[in-house]
């Protein structure tokens, strides 16, 4: 890809200019106060007063504190469970849409499913805590017809709560990707499979599913990334069981003044977080090879 | 087949459960949301403009859901412009690294500015909110507008400029309202963003809330949560109506360039 | 004369890519010209050197006497015809013919008659309420040559303007572009890699290869007389033969299959030597002698090796004795001339003036 030197100089210049004012703002709004976050995690907080003196304290008490590696490995592994128990139900919904939703319809049934995404996730959150409480709409429906007796109490405060809360939540964000990757195969490829003897359970497994791997690599890491930062749905509906790392980021925050642990926790969220991204999309690296 | 049908439409009204127990336990005239329902009242409604602080904190939103919107509209056509038009080096860097607030935990956004913000000695207010809410409405702005640029035929602007147009007057008179209802749409999408948007605002706000971060502290009051529901349902309906204006914006976008509709806001 | 387009010596890079190899080109006020090649040849790149779109890494360009070095494309007396079209979509069907008028010091009225006329000049009365994308292909097409038209350009330049129709509407197109050169009396250069559309327009063609033209002349010379095996493939269809040159002077020739022949001097490149070479002809040049014919004076012996029958014509692909590989005739079918099958023997014919050489 080439252009002459004095017109790649100008496109360049261009370019950049244009740009510059997008990337200054992420850089200043985003790169700066990350590193500010990255050095104040070797800081320690004596009430408001900061001592600069680097130490490495926050990361070893952020590591043998129980309470703080319970707090980790629960966020992960609720992310975990909300980003299969999201994909999983996804994939259907993008497959039914992309293969057997008329082209002229499709819009329409995205538009749906995009709707309550847009809507108050503060609420939306919040009507979960309702929907699932002791005295919830569940419950009271379900003892109301004779299903039940007692409430159930499983549902709530606890880390199911919060399973079902973010499945719901980040339900879009899960469906949109797969159903790109799926209407990018092209149809006669399937033909081309049952052409060639396999059956449609087959193919599904051989054709299809591989191919659609981009969507489904991009929606997990789009549903578990943000997932393991969530700080409403584990406050509202998550009980003591169910708080996660955000929780006491916000805690040491706002409420211990302990911004350097603050910052340790969050550092090392970050690094959990974008380890176990890496990881994943190096398993699955033979499925993006070549889907550019 | 069937059974892939009716598992969608049951996926379907998983999503809508929440969304639709709001008006019907916002016109219910108990205090408790439960079932049974007790009997119909407007009384919640009627009671919401008489909070003085809910209104503050509506007004607010309001005032930093416009800048919001704005401020990361004019960015985005920045950035969505500088992708379609120009090759640069380091491009696909750069674009990825502009996107990475959509893909970064709030939290970790929220609590970052907030040390930059106090190391600077800033104080908080209706300005830090809108700093931390253009950072992450950009990227969903570059993503509407992205597609409105690269659907751009090139040959547009050189026709105009070949038929006697400047470079600006280009951008005036095609460019611009070609791509118009994508910016629409890219406002709206960031208005709607920021005025729902709680983590952050929750940080950054000082000592004016906003909306959300008002509804939050209402919360805790059960005796709170019927005004809530109706509060909710006012947002929620507002939410669609600018949704579809959003949307039909974009499908008329599409109509004028002549394309065919490859789909929805992502 | 003085031409109105004069490029001396223009090159463009791209990167390390060499897209137009020092091209001299002189085009002539009220001439039909194409550029003509296959895709990836610079004859795209050159249009838009011409445009102002592409600035020449280095040589000069001069339109009407000026130098267009430094002058935007929206200063040049020059006026394109896109492949796309480019129609405004937002606009209506006056606004888009008009649009070029913006800045002209014209009264409305005025205006809008000039867009009357441009409209009925390109058969679209009648048309310039119509919203832009609600036009079908031909109509866009003239749309955009009104558009174009109606500033009176030195210059008008179509980027491949056909390239998106379908076949009958194309050949329709052709005449009218023809027929509408003549009307307005204004250069058009037309880029086209359809080589039967080139040579049905044009007054003259330059054929391209690898940012170089390889041959500029008239379409007959061109067909006829190709300067090399690559612009005569290139151009309809010719069988190649192996040869050799005898005598240099005099072009005496031994040709594989055809044997000794003596040609003249325009049907061989200038400063041949003696030695290895190669001939072409084309498939209508030579043709199958059936009983009562007259033949064109030199015959040889050949078996059909396969034919395609096309209704008007038939292709015989023929083996002929020392010929490496078969040759093409076409014949076309008339009353008495038998359809032959395959493996049937035949009598070639054919004339020598119609051979060109190509040196090795």
């Amino acid at each position: 890809m080439g252009a002459p030197l004095a017109i790649l100089n100008t496109e360049n210049k261009k370019g950049l200019a244009l740009i510059s004012a997008p990337l200054g703002y992420v850089i200043a709004m985003l790169a700066v106060p990350l590193a500010a976050i990255l050095l104040i995690s070797f800081w320690t907080q004596d009430f408001q007063t900061f001592d600069t003196t680097p130490t490495l304290n926050n990361y070893r008490e952020a590591v043998t504190d129980p309470l703080y590696r319970e707090l980790l490995f629960r966020s992960i592994r609720i992310a975990g469970l909300v980003t299969l128990v999201t994909v999983l139900l996804a994939f259907p919904i993008a497959y039914f849409i992309s293969f057997h939703v008329a082209p002229s319809r499709k819009s329409l049934w995205l538009f749906l499913i995009t709707i309550p995404f847009w809507t108050s996730y503060l609420i939306r959150v919040f009507l979960w805590k309702v929907i699932l409480g002791f005295n919830g709409v569940l419950n009271s429906g379900l003892q109301t017809v004779g299903i039940i007796d007692e409430p159930l109490t499983f549902i709530l405060y606890n880390a199911n709560a919060v399973v079902i809360t973010l499945a719901h939540a980040f339900a879009p964000f899960a469906i949109l990707p797969i159903f790109v990757a799926l209407e990018k195969i092209d149809r006669s490829l399937l033909e081309a499979s049952q052409d060639l003897g396999e059956s449609k359970l087959s193919t599904f497994f051989r054709v299809t599913l591989p191919l659609a791997m981009p969507g489904v690599v991009a929606a997990v890491l789009i549903v578990f990334i943000p997932t393991i930062g969530d700080y409403v749905t584990p406050r509202l509906v998550g009980g003591p069981d169910g708080l996660m790392i955000a929780n006491m980021i916000q805690v040491q925050f706002l409420r211990l003044n302990n911004a350097p642990m603050g910052a340790t926790l969050a550092v090392i969220a970050m690094l959990s977080v974008s380890l176990i991204a890496l990881l994943f999309v190096a398993l699955n690296r033979r499925y993006l090879r070549g889907s550019r | 087949m069937k059974s892939l049908r009716t598992y969608a439409i049951l996926y379907l009204i998983f999503l809508y459960a929440p969304i639709a127990l709001l008006p019907i336990f916002a016109f219910n005239d108990a205090t408790i949301i439960a079932f049974p329902l007790t009997g119909f009242t407007t009384q919640w409604f009627t009671e919401l403009p008489q909070i003085p602080a809910l209104i503050d904190s509506v007004k607010n939103s309001l005032y930093i859901a416009v800048i919001t919107a704005i401020l990361s509209t004019l960015l985005g056509i920045c950035a969505a412009r500088a992708a379609a038009k120009y090759s640069f080096r380091f491009k696909r860097p750069i674009m990825g690294f502009i996107m990475v607030p959509l893909v970064l935990p709030e939290i970790i956004v929220a609590v970052s500015l907030l040390v930059i913000l106090l190391q600077l000695g800033l104080s908080l207010g209706a300005w830090t909110v809108i700093m931390g809410h253009v950072l992450i409405c950009t990227p969903f702005c570059i993503a509407i507008l992205n597609s409105a640029f690269q659907n751009l035929d090139p040959a547009m602007e050189e026709a105009a400029i070949d038929l006697g147009e400047t470079p600006w007057s280009t951008f005036r008179l095609v460019t611009l309202p070609l791509v118009s209802p994508a910016i629409i749409s890219a406002l709206l999408i960031s208005f709607t963003i920021s005025l729902d948007e709680f983590i952050i605002a929750f940080f950054l706000t000082g000592t004016e809330p906003t909306l959300p971060v008002y509804l939050w502290s209402q919360l805790r009051f059960p005796a709170r949560i019927p005004v809530v529901m109706a509060l909710g349902t006012i947002l929620v309906a507002g939410s669609i109506l600018l949704l579809i204006l959003a949307e039909m914006m974009r499908r008329r976008g599409l109509r004028r360039a002549g394309l065919q509709d490859k789909g929805g806001f992502l | 004369m003085t031409a109105l387009i004069d490029l001396k010596n223009v090159n463009k890079y791209y990167g390390d890519y060499h897209a137009l190899r020092g091209i001299n080109l002189e085009i002539a006020q009220g001439e039909f010209f194409s550029l003509l090649g296959p895709s990836g040849c610079g004859k795209t790149t050159l249009l838009r050197t011409i445009a102002g779109f592409e600035a020449p890494s280095d040589g000069t360009l001069h339109i009407a006497g000026a130098d267009m070095n430094g002058v935007p494309a929206n200063a040049r007396p020059t006026n394109m015809v896109f492949q796309s079209y480019a129609i405004f979509p937002h606009l209506s069907v006056a606004e888009n013919v008009g649009f070029g008028l913006r800045k002209a010091q014209m009264s409305k009225q005025e205006k809008m008659k000039s867009v009357e006329e441009a409209l009925d000049m390109v058969g679209l009365k009648g048309f310039r309420g119509r919203a832009a994308h609600a036009l079908s292909g031909g109509q866009r097409q003239r749309v955009a040559l009104a558009r174009a038209l109606i500033l009176k350009p030195k210059v008008l330049l179509l980027d491949e303007p056909l390239s998106a129709l379908d076949k009958k509407l194309r050949e329709q197109m052709q005449s009218e572009l023809r027929r509408l050169q003549r009307q307005v009396g204004i250069t058009f250069i037309l880029v086209t890699h359809d080589q039967e559309e080139a040579l049905i327009m044009s007054d003259r063609v330059a054929v391209m290869f690898e940012g170089e033209i390889a041959q500029l002349a008239d379409p007959q010379t061109l067909y006829k007389r190709p300067v090399t095996r690559k612009v005569g493939d290139f151009i309809g269809v010719m069988n190649f033969l192996p040869a050799t040159v005898k005598d240099a002077a005099a072009i005496d020739l031994d040709v594989a299959g055809l044997g000794a022949v003596t040609i003249a001097e325009d049907q061989a490149p200038s400063g041949i030597t003696p030695g290895a070479a190669e001939v072409g002809i084309r498939p209508e040049m030579m043709s199958i002698l059936f009983e009562g014919e007259p033949d064109r004076g030199q015959i040889t012996q050949a078996t059909i090796k396969d034919r395609a029958y096309y209704g008007d014509m038939t292709y015989y692909d023929v083996d002929i004795e020392d010929a490496p590989k078969p040759i093409t005739i076409s014949m076309k079918n008339m009353i008495g001339r038998p359809v032959l099958e395959v493996g049937d023997t035949a009598r070639v014919s054919w004339d020598a003036r119609s051979l060109v050489l190509f040196s090795a």
